[in-house]
């Protein structure tokens, strides 16, 4: 055992002595409380070691004792609908234990080991089993089976396997001919990817029923995107229509360095709402990891390294699950200080020079995978992560380091959310890269002329933003008939189609048919508005019809209702423009 | 075998032998560096006796082998290296709290100044505080009403919640601070205290309060932490710690909706800088230290309520943004921490209009929780919608004229203009009156019924039943 004492203390960073044989990562519990920390650095047999909680009180000479194994975190059924701090203490344990305010020293089992659960048999006695191999199921909650898998590393003859019947997370659940036991439960170390057989191509859209980001900028599952945004453009509110309404199995939602409240709001929300796809409560599928702002900075870092071992051990099941991490910069933040704790040289903007680094191995544990195991699962993490860039000046670091990384850049817009344009997401300066990936997917699946239709809606928008520059100098009343209806349909689909109220009931989620349908009407407008200008309609006829009250309307009307009625409406709107008399 | 479920709990060390050190090898600005130290805690509060005999504060910043940095609070100024002794408390920082703070000024640290009694201490408790378990806090709902129509009607205030106000060197904060504390109200029956954390304000600024205070009779329900611009720079960094600690007591222990008021956190902030440079540590942007996030976080994050309990800790932190500018560090920290700000604006006070809120980079994130049927009114979100809609595009054409003239615009368009004018001067230059929900709400309608009926998309629901004249209007 490796118990060294204490020399140094400065901030969440401590320096212990005698802690020959300490590994780097390794956990370090400090001081007679037993806090927990993570070793940084060694020299020598110094050890720098950061710590997860508040060292308030700490004295030099205190021990330090090494656990002699990285941060792990135990992954088993149980995981789901639980919340989580930044290394994996359930919140609400943690409340029992020490009340309203979360003490320091607490340690509390992420898992119910009480608990029982239903356990089915899969594997036989005799089969060969490897890593990833399911040896029994789970339900765990109404809709997800939860498998319990052959760990990485263990292969063999199964020798015995667990009858039906309910276990807790500890028994075991089969044992393999060399002895090896298999439990209901596995320990990862967060900071390692878990393995995969291979790589998949990213060809299925991650549906998030967000019109903007299904039509415009659609990623892929299994794909990355960061939202950049200032203060008050909407970060969360983005994240958090995401995690309910993406076509996903799993969730999991790392707060990271964010708003106390804002989790509470998570936490009230979820449960009350139902999943779009199966009718269960949301927080079922959900795993929240919560390290909110005044929460210790060292668990910010380990947090966003928690969430996505949570997302892989869901994923090596055959789920498609979403990370979302708000936010990324909080993360970098702690990278940051911990860094200048170190004495480190700075790299630009006082981040770390490995900043870089840390930020492509993260989000590249994100992609669509054949997972290991002999029934070929496939499965996804598509990772989202929001990013507060310094005054809303999207050069620095953290931002441009993500965009190098990342395949979608959905760029939030302040002036779009002063004007309550929400979401305030910017069709200027936003990107993907999934969409010649899964086009097919759209064009088999909702309309062969889906990419027209966007890509003609997209040209509406990108020719307002060259004419407001003419209307800036000469005024509007300078544009040709043509044009002016140009900016007028570009205002429809901006406010028509673009904006997306997240408070209301039905327009915070709208399925991609139904996006393709409304397009559909916009654009028709288009048409036959043009046609009915060239017989020489004015344009103040053509705004006085109905017509634009229908468009407007069209975004709260049920979905249903919406995707059979308004194809319809489309043709019918074309005749009635047909109709209108020139005076 | 899981991992056993345990809370460890630390006895209190009991003081054996105290020892006085006269050891101090190395003084710079505010810091004290210590040697052949033992058994020193991190953040352990400090007492200084100076050669004249004089007792002075501080608090252990990092303790390196027998080596201890010591921030002094009351400033270092006649500290020698020979005579001037140390002697550690064995304690973090704490404060005395009991009801009977209402009513009284205190110092920076939490001594009573105004010459009054001692404080009876309830409770003795850390000002540093612990976070608040997520699990634990009750999302905030009820609709703090501040008799400001720009705060109630666009960016309503709700309880838990930090909302702050942005201001510039010359534009009247402290003046809006006073109007709301004036003119916040609970429901009935409940109890209301005012937490004043004051931070480098000027003797001016400070009797301003006192006198406000004195005026309507609010003091009584105040607790006044007065930290002076001419006060030790590093006792600001205790101040919202004290002020907090009590407010939390207050609330949580006492039932009591608390309202706290820090001014200027912009001097909080330079106090942080000043004793990050005097370690020598690695600056961030604009030299404050990396870990300002942090730092700001574990103060803005007090706020709020817990489940099962009747109080609440709502804050409105007042800062000034160096030239204007809410990129800065301090603001733009700030803004990603709290729920939301209010931005006072230059030309809108040069104008004399007041308060002089610049509507369109404010934002109350928690506002939706707080409003609507059976909080404030049914159209109350929508109204607020259109009004920032039409705020906007008034704005936006403000700059076309500016290049065309008017005579170019449309009828629509002008407006609009006018629409943004009537919205400066009525809606947000309400002057020093206070008005209700429903008065703002009403005068939003008589505003925005200036505006063709077809352009009021975001209300279409709610003008058969609100707008004054809900006709459409014929040909013009």
């Amino acid at each position: 055992m490796i118990v060294g004492t204490i020399l140094k203390i400065t901030g969440p960073v401590v320096v212990a002595q005698g802690m020959r044989g300490a590994r780097m990562y390794d956990i370090v519990r400090v001081g007679r409380e037993g806090l927990m920390g993570e070793v940084i650095r060694l020299e020598g047999d110094l050890a720098t070691i950061q710590v997860y909680e508040d060292t308030s009180g700490l004295t030099v000479g205190d021990i330090a004792e090494s656990t002699e194994g990285p941060l792990m975190i135990e992954l088993g059924p149980g995981l789901l609908s639980s919340i989580y701090d930044g290394v994996q203490r359930p919140l609400p344990l943690i409340a029992e234990q020490s009340g309203d305010f979360i003490e320091r020293g607490t340690v509390a089992a992420a898992l119910d080991h009480e608990r029982l659960w239903d356990f089915t048999p899969v594997i036989q006695v005799g089969q060969s089993a490897g890593p990833g191999d399911v040896v029994g199921t789970i339900p765990e909650g109404e809709t997800i089976i939860h498998k319990v898998m052959v760990p990485p590393g263990v292969s063999g003859i199964v020798a015995m396997v667990a009858a039906e019947g309910s276990y807790t997370v500890d028994q075991i659940m089969a044992k393999l001919e060399d002895g090896s036991e298999i439990k209901m439960s596995q320990w990862w170390p967060v900071r390692q990817g878990r393995p995969y057989v291979r790589k998949l191509d990213p060809t299925h859209p991650f549906t998030t029923g967000m019109r903007i980001l299904d039509t415009f900028f659609p990623v892929a599952l299994g794909g990355n995107a960061i939202i950049p945004g200032g203060f008050g453009t909407g970060k969360t509110v983005t994240q958090q229509s995401l995690a309910k309404w993406a076509a996903v199995d799993i969730i999991v939602y790392v707060g990271c360095g964010e708003r106390g409240n804002e989790m509470t709001e998570v936490l009230t929300e979820f449960p009350e709402l139902e999943d779009p796809g199966t009718g269960a409560p949301l927080m079922e599928r959900t795993v929240l990891v919560a390290n909110t702002s005044n929460m210790p900075v060292a668990a910010r870092e380990a947090s966003i390294y928690v969430g996505a071992t949570l997302s892989e051990f869901y994923r090596d099941m055959g789920y498609n699950v979403a990370m979302m991490a708000d936010s990324t910069s909080r993360w970098g933040e702690a990278l940051r200080e911990v860094s200048g704790r170190l004495e480190e040289m700075p790299g630009e903007e006082g981040y770390p020079a490995y900043l870089a680094t840390r930020l492509a191995s993260f989000y590249e544990r994100s992609g669509r995978v054949q997972t290991l195991g002999s029934d070929e699962r496939v499965g996804s993490v598509t990772m989202v992560g929001a990013v507060s860039p310094a005054g809303g000046d999207m050069s620095e670091p953290m931002t441009q380091n993500s965009l190098r990384v990342t395949g979608a850049f959905w760029a939030l817009d302040t002036s779009l959310a002063h004007r309550r344009h929400f979401p305030a997401i910017s069709w200027t300066k936003s990107y993907t890269l999934y969409g010649s990936q899964i086009r097919s997917w759209y064009e088999e699946n909702v309309a062969p002329d889906w990419q027209d239709l966007r890509d003609r809606a997209m040209f509406i928008l990108q020719k307002e933003t060259e004419l407001q520059e003419i209307v800036q100098l000469v005024g509007p009343d300078a544009l040709p008939e043509s044009e002016k209806v140009i900016l007028e349909v570009a205002r429809m689909l901006r406010e028509d189609f673009l904006q997306q109220f997240a408070f209301d009931d039905i327009d915070a989620y709208c399925p991609p048919m139904k996006a393709y349908v409304m397009l559909k009407v916009i654009l028709a407008f288009y048409d036959s508005a043009v046609a009915a200008l060239n017989r020489g309609v004015s344009l103040r006829q053509l705004l006085e019809t109905p017509i634009r009250d229908r468009i407007a309307g069209m975004k709260t009307t049920p979905h249903d209702e919406a995707i059979e009625n308004l194809p319809g409406y489309a043709e019918q709107l074309a005749e009635e423009i047909a109709g209108i008399e020139v005076y | 075998m899981g991992i056993e479920t345990t809370i460890q709990k630390v006895e209190t060390r009991l003081p054996l032998v105290s020892t006085d050190y006269r050891t101090i090898s190395y003084v710079t600005g505010p810091l004290l560096f210590v040697n052949n130290v033992h058994g020193v805690a991190y953040n352990e509060m400090v007492s200084i006796k100076m050669p004249d005999g004089a007792r002075r504060t501080g608090q252990v910043l990092e303790i390196s082998g027998d080596i201890a940095v010591i921030q002094v609070f009351e400033g270092t100024q006649g500290v020698d290296v020979h005579a001037t002794e140390i002697r550690f408390l064995e304690e973090v920082a704490k404060i005395d709290v009991s009801p009977d703070l209402l009513g009284r000024v205190l110092n920076g640290t939490g001594v009573p100044i105004d010459g009054g009694a001692p404080i009876i201490p309830e409770a003795r408790l850390d000002i540093t505080g612990a976070p608040i378990n997520p699990y634990s806090r009750e999302k905030p709902a009820d609709f703090i009403e501040t008799g400001i129509s720009a705060i109630d009607g666009l960016n309503t205030l709700v309880r838990g919640q930090k909302l702050p106000i942005f201001s510039g060197s010359g534009l009247p904060a402290n003046e809006l601070a006073a109007q709301v504390i004036r003119q916040s109200k609970v429901k009935s029956g409940e109890e209301f205290a005012i937490v004043f954390g004051a931070m480098g304000i000027t003797h001016r600024e400070a009797s301003y309060f006192m006198s406000q205070f004195e005026k309507t009779g609010a003091l009584e329900r105040v607790v006044f932490f007065q930290n002076l611009a001419d006060d030790p720079t590093v006792e600001r960094l205790l101040t919202p710690k004290c002020a907090l600690t009590v407010a939390e007591y207050l609330a949580f222990e006492k039932d009591m909706q608390v309202l706290v008021v820090l001014s200027d956190m912009t001097n909080y902030c330079e106090a942080l800088r000043e004793v990050s440079t005097a370690r020598e540590e690695v600056p961030g942007r604009r030299g404050f230290p990396g870990y300002m996030y942090t730092d700001l976080a574990m103060i803005y994050e007090r706020a709020g309520r817990i489940k099962g309990k009747k109080g609440s800790v709502t804050q409105l932190p007042i800062l000034s943004m160096p030239d204007d500018d809410i990129t800065h560090p301090i603001p733009d920290l700030t803004g990603y921490i709290t729920e939301g700000q209010i931005v006072l604006s230059r030309s809108l006070h040069r104008r004399g209009i007041f308060p002089p809120i610049d509507a369109l980079p404010c934002l109350s994130r928690l506002m939706n929780l707080g409003i609507g049927d059976g909080k404030t009114r049914e159209d109350h979100r929508a109204v607020a919608n259109q009004l920032y809609a039409a705020y906007a595009q008034g704005r936006d054409l403000r700059k076309l004229v500016a290049i065309v003239g008017e005579e170019a615009l449309s009828d629509t368009d002008r407006r609009y203009l006018r629409f943004a004018d009537d919205f400066e001067t009525r809606i947000v230059g309400q002057g020093e009156e206070g008005r209700s929900i429903e008065e703002t709400l009403d005068i939003s309608w008589d505003l925005m019924s200036g505006l063709p009926i077809n352009e009021l998309k975001r209300v279409r629901d709610f003008i058969s039943k609100y707008h004054p004249n809900p006709e459409p209007e014929g040909e013009l």
